[in-house]
């Protein structure tokens, strides 16, 4: 229903114009669009014309005509000159529009890695799909973690190349509650035409419940639920399956509590503390036979959510007999309660706090 | 040079009424032509070899077409394998495509052929180096064929930092085949210009020559200014990636929008050695084909040395939005602007010299009339891309493909053919089928058309370019694209058999079948050896009022008398 909304006034060349600079964009391009279609048919109108007009007709004919005048040469110099000129001043004025956030625009820093997007929010909430409410200037911070990406949303004009190293801003402002289709612009190899993800423009009221339910979307889910959603929803099921396939890195599947072979010749038996660090540090252990290409999740993924990942990973291996996590621990402090938390989790909560204030190195 | 006869009174009709030889039969053996230093030679073998690149790197661009139409029509996720391929099939088929054919085709075949011969020489200025241009082409074009077989390449023909300095495939050996193909194109741009400046015969000065050597003279230019930098950004990539050096890594302290910053200062004026030869076609074709003299000849002499400055000048129009700050994006896109005008002078003088001439839609000719569309409509859509605000949307877009296709592919692949089939006579001494030739035309046209135009829609809507997966919505598009890659293949293997059936079964061709008056018709067709046995006359070559018609002949024979009375009255 949304989706069939947000196509209402798609044109032929043009997808529906969602954000407030997408009408002076449109005007532009269908200025260009007009001209453009004036030139081509007076070129080619002309070019047939004088063929049927002037057609040879004696392979003996000697042709006099004129051979030049500097009168007419700047004659049909200066229009074009004026055109190109008008556009130039038009389209700038646009891109300083596009350029320029307003002050009190809300920021989102977007995270993109191979071959994933994460939108991480004022309070840590993060998320594979980009939420923002409408009528809203939204702001934008885009890093990236390995390669370049670039953050593309048609219906909303705006692009701009997500670099590692630099922080690139950009913003927008969407006009209708909708979804729309967020791309990845810049070849960022394999799984590059697959790096798509939605934005869901919502009214502030149900932005700010999902943000409030993002902040701890885990509750009352089962451990491995909550770990299946992950390896959706954080983009690991690009590379590793869950049932053995072979990947761009291994599958999941019997990782846990078997024994793992590295590319320096070490060896270790895959447990909870292996798994995090993987998750966290991927560049310390590479598995034999693979290439040191996972980027890093630090800061963009909750101690719940490993967690959920490990009993996961604890569920699908047949080198693991003992004891599946039934529910996620809750956030109350520790002790006195009973609850089952495994002993090192208080200690990982607390590095991974410390992990979100410094994202993004 | 001593006259020894006089081929062009003995044989009006071509070469076949000659004493027999020319510089294909002069001598024989595979060693005769491996270290030949005959420019039409060593055209020949770049065309043998030139070809060769077209038809593989070719072949890609449909493989990646029937891959994106079986995307289209079936519902099952696509396979991080199948992206592998595809993505291999895109970087090959843009690497070979512009390093080995857009690049070197119409200087390498065309120009070799024809330059010496229009200066009225025997040969290049420095033979020896053109034979070792063909040698560094070769060379450059072992690597890729290595890079082919061994691992592939993934990275895009632009090679944009990190991600080609961290992906498994064969970067070094690319780079180092396209230095070393960088290397062919300079050696050839030396060449150009050396012969220029040193080889005009007596009483051409630099407003009396075709234009066509005005237009190889300004790629030239570009070529020897331009391409070292290429070079030297290759090397610092290999650097990079073989020993760890810093420049382009941000995780080595480097800066990844360097490299296309070094990139694009090559890459965009390279854009203008495809063109700029293209359009120096262009105006012989239009000319002699109108049977008129060229109008505004310096206008266009004076554009292509414009286009080649400026073209220097707006390389940062590929990264709008990288990040660059918006003063530079502003000046980068006022200076492409400007680029424009030269361009659109071209055409409308083009359009002049067809006024009241005496059209004749012979294939050149037909080739010449679809290059002034295709780049109509790609220039034009060059306006776009240039304003700020349309290409952050359109950038990295099938809007840019179907652009960037339009001026680089399907003008100069149109220019390239009308040139073959122009200059096919003089370089074979056959005709071809000019019916045969049509139909092909035809269907270059119409399936070029039908591929590339659809991606303009496609890249508006929003499709990002080198996706080997899409949503649904721009299905359509791809498979209207791909039927009109096959209508363009079988177009282009229509002239493929019509040159091989010309080479087996062509009538012999006369001396001047189409009626210019370039120092190329000057002589024999095929040349001899020597190029000319007796000195060409020189005088304007877009006055062809001294060729008379011969009906018997169906060609063009020089009347020395009407000549003389034209040069004095050019006098007067």
């Amino acid at each position: 229903m949304l989706a069939i909304l947000a196509q209402a006034d798609k044109t032929f060349f043009l997808p529906p114009a969602r954000s407030t600079i997408a009408p002076a964009h449109d005007g532009l391009y269908h200025f260009v669009l007009w001209m453009s279609i004036f030139f081509t048919a007076l070129i080619a109108g002309l070019l047939v014309y004088f063929v049927i007009k002037y057609r040879r007709k004696s392979p003996h004919d000697v042709p006099e005509g004129p051979t030049h005048s500097t009168a007419i040469e700047l004659g049909w110099t200066l229009p074009p000159l004026i055109l190109v000129m008008v556009i130039f001043t038009w389209g700038f004025r646009g891109f300083i529009n596009l350029n320029q956030a307003p002050n009190s625009a809300y920021q989102v820093v977007v995270t993109a890695s191979k071959w994933n997007w994460a939108f991480t929010y004022e309070g840590g909430e993060s998320d594979g799909t980009l939420h923002v409410p409408v009528n809203t200037p939204i702001s934008l911070v885009l890093t990236s973690k390995d390669v370049i990406h670039s953050f593309y949303v048609p219906a909303f004009r705006v692009k701009k190349d997500v670099v590692p190293g630099r922080f690139n801003k950009t913003w927008f402002e969407a006009t209708e509650v909708g979804e729309y289709e967020l791309f990845c612009a810049e070849y960022c190899g394999q799984q590059h035409s697959t790096m798509i993800t939605k934005v869901v423009v919502e009214p502030m009221d149900d932005f700010l419940a999902y943000l409030e339910e993002r902040g701890k979307w885990w509750e009352g889910q089962k451990p491995i639920d909550v770990g299946k959603t992950v390896h959706q929803e954080k983009g690991c099921v690009a590379c590793h399956s869950l049932d053995g396939t072979a990947g761009t890195g291994p599958s999941w599947k019997d990782v846990f509590n078997n024994e793992r072979m590295f590319a320096d010749g070490t060896k270790l038996v895959a447990d909870e503390e292996y798994i995090r660090d993987s998750i966290l540090n991927p560049g310390n252990h590479i598995l034999a036979g693979y290439e040191n290409v996972m980027p890093t999740f630090q800061g963009q993924i909750k101690d719940q959510e490993i967690l959920g990942v490990i009993e996961l990973l604890k569920s699908i291996s047949s080198k693991y007999e003992g004891f599946v996590l039934e529910e996620m621990p809750t956030d109350e402090p520790a002790g006195g309660t009973g609850e089952s938390t495994p002993a090192d989790e208080g200690a990982a909560t607390e590095s991974g706090t410390e992990s979100e204030t410094q994202t993004q190195e | 040079m001593t006259v020894i006869n006089n081929p062009v009174k003995a044989g009006v009709y071509g070469g076949q009424e000659q004493s027999g030889t020319n510089y294909i039969n002069h001598s024989k053996g595979i060693m005769s032509w491996l270290l030949t230093l005959d420019h039409k030679r060593i055209a020949l073998m770049y065309m043998v070899t030139v070809l060769g690149a077209f038809l593989l790197g070719g072949s890609f661009a449909i493989i990646l077409r029937t891959m994106l139409f079986a995307r289209a029509v079936t519902e099952t996720p696509i396979t991080p394998t199948t992206q592998d391929l595809y993505n291999q099939f895109f970087t090959l088929h843009g690497a070979i495509l512009v390093f080995m054919f857009i690049i070197p085709a119409v200087p390498g075949i065309l120009g070799n052929m024809v330059l010496p011969l229009m200066l009225g020489a025997k040969d290049v200025a420095f033979p020896r180096l053109n034979l070792l241009s063909w040698y560094c082409y070769m060379g450059g074009g072992a690597f890729f064929l290595f890079v082919l077989l061994n691992g592939g390449l993934d990275t895009g023909w632009t090679f944009y930092t990190p991600y080609s300095t961290s992906t498994t495939t064969s970067v070094t050996a690319a780079t180092l085949g396209a230095f070393i193909l960088g290397f062919s194109s300079i050696l050839t741009g030396l060449n150009f210009i050396a012969s220029i400046h040193m080889l005009r015969p007596k009483g051409m000065g630099w407003f009396d020559m075709p234009l066509f050597l005005w237009a190889l003279y300004a790629t030239s230019v570009i070529q020897v200014l331009a391409t070292p930098v290429l070079a030297i950004t290759l090397l610092l990539l290999a650097a990079e990636r073989v020993f760890g050096v810093g420049i382009f890594d941000p995780a080595l302290g480097g800066d990844p929008v360097l490299y296309q910053h070094f990139f694009w200062f090559y890459s965009h004026p390279a854009v203008y050695i495809m063109i700029l030869p293209a359009m120096g076609v262009v105006s012989e074709l239009i000319a002699v084909f109108s049977r008129r003299h060229i109008f505004g000849y310096s206008f266009i002499a004076f554009s292509s040395v414009a286009i080649a400055l400026l073209g220097f000048l707006v390389w940062g129009h590929h990264m709008f939005t990288s990040g660059q700050s918006a003063m530079t994006n502003a000046i980068f896109s006022l200076i492409t602007f400007s680029v424009a005008i030269p361009s659109a002078i071209k055409v409308f003088n083009w359009l002049a010299t067809m006024y009241k001439g005496s059209i004749l839609l012979a294939t050149p000719m037909l080739y010449a009339l679809a290059f002034i569309w295709l780049f109509t409509i790609g220039g034009l859509t060059g306006v776009f891309l240039g304003s700020l605000s349309l290409d952050i949307m359109a950038h990295d877009t099938y809007f840019v493909v179907a652009h960037f296709h339009y001026v680089m592919v399907g003008s100069m692949l149109t220019a390239f053919l009308g040139g073959m089939y122009y200059w096919w006579p003089k370089m074979f001494g056959k005709m071809y089928s000019e019916k045969v030739a049509k139909i092909a035309w035809f269907l270059i046209f119409v399936g070029f058309n039908m591929t590339f135009f659809v991606q303009f829609v496609a890249g508006s809507q929003g499709m990002p370019r080198r996706y080997a997966d899409f949503i649904p919505e721009y299905a359509l598009y791809h498979q209207i694209s791909t039927i009109g890659s096959y209508i363009l293949a079988i177009g282009l293997f229509v002239v493929l058999f019509n040159w091989i059936h010309s080479l087996r079964f062509g009538k012999p061709a006369p001396q001047n079948p189409w009626g210019g008056n370039t120092l190329e018709w000057h002589t024999s067709s095929p040349p001899p050896h020597e190029n000319f046995i007796e000195d060409p006359p020189v005088s304007d070559p877009y006055v062809m009022g001294a060729w008379d018609y011969d009906e018997a002949g169906e060609c063009y024979v020089y009347n020395e008398a009407k000549a003389a009375e034209l040069a004095l009255r050019e006098h007067h």
